[in-house]
């Protein structure tokens, strides 16, 4: 059942999302947006700009921490507004496990109009990785 | 060295016409995790009310990043390319991208600061389709580390 007007109302908690970031992922994040930059998969060049290890790209988290909304109102063309800040970058082991990410949202606003505001936290290994990440999702009638 | 302040407002006009194709957009998808059918199965999309597949929400960056190498790399703006770091993103539709669009992206420096040795340029991709129709718009902050700064 998608979520509606009639059933979404300011408070209202969406259902969390959790997904590891392995290397995998980034060198196929890299070639479906075309974000080469070397310090998304080479651990030499990371290490000698001064960064603990590979980071994944600010803007994979960002793209999968999106889910947490698309997912809940299953509609990936209904979101109208999306940002966030990058304050930590997330750091992505050469394993098999890579970089766990938890997400939440939370809808903060829903406007007379069917317009609900999600406030959205993700975090990696305890630390904030987007910072005023917030959507806004125009919600079935 | 700090950006000039006189570029705020300077406009790169579209380069090449970005035809948005389904495996593109089933790529970026399966990149990022979205797993919607309307990303992937074109009945999926039309279901929902869409021509066509639809590109997940930051498909977006596909475009203004490509766009924005004419401000990252204009040589009398002198951003220097090996400090440069994402601080934030946002995305303000009109309606998803869809397959089968062709867009244009004109990007638009909005604002040049300077903090803590930093300079933060923040630009602007108008993005909209080779007939006129707008269909987003991108904001990117870019951060270039100060050079006497060590790494984050």
């Amino acid at each position: 059942m998608r979520p509606s007007r009639s059933t979404v109302s300011a408070g209202l908690e969406l259902p969390a999302l959790s997904f590891a970031i392995t290397r995998a992922d980034l060198i196929r994040y890299a070639g479906a947006s075309g974000d080469f930059n070397v310090i998304h998969w080479n651990e030499r060049i990371a290490v000698s700009v001064g960064l603990p290890d590979v980071i994944a790209h600010g803007m994979l988290t960002m793209g999968m921490a999106a889910r947490v909304v698309t997912d809940w109102i299953g509609d990936p063309g209904a979101v109208v507004e999306y940002g966030v800040r990058f304050t930590r970058p997330v750091v992505v082991p050469d394993d098999d496990e890579g970089a766990r990410v938890d997400v939440t949202g939370k809808v903060t606003a829903v406007s007379d109009d069917g317009v609900a505001t999600v406030a959205i936290t993700a975090s990696s290994g305890g630390v904030t990785v987007l910072g005023r990440a917030q959507a806004v999702v125009r919600l079935p009638a | 060295m700090s950006l000039n302040p006189e570029f705020v407002g300077r406009v790169y006009p579209p380069a090449a016409i970005y035809v948005v194709g389904r495996e593109k957009i089933r790529e970026f998808a399966a990149a990022v995790g979205e797993a919607n059918p309307a990303c992937t199965d074109v009945a999926a999309a039309r279901a929902l009310g869409y021509p066509d597949l639809v590109a997940p929400p930051t498909f977006g960056i596909v475009l203004s990043m490509r766009a924005s190498r004419a401000v990252i790399f204009d040589p009398d703006l002198g951003l220097d390319y090996t400090r440069v770091v994402h601080g934030e993103q946002r995305f303000s539709f009109i309606r998803p991208i869809v397959a089968g669009d062709e867009l244009l992206v004109a990007t638009t420096i909005e604002s040049i600061r300077s903090m803590a040795g930093n300079d933060m340029i923040m630009t602007r991709g108008d993005v909209g389709t080779a007939s006129g129709e707008a269909v987003l718009t991108t904001y990117s902050l870019l951060v270039a580390r100060g050079p006497d700064e060590d790494a984050p």
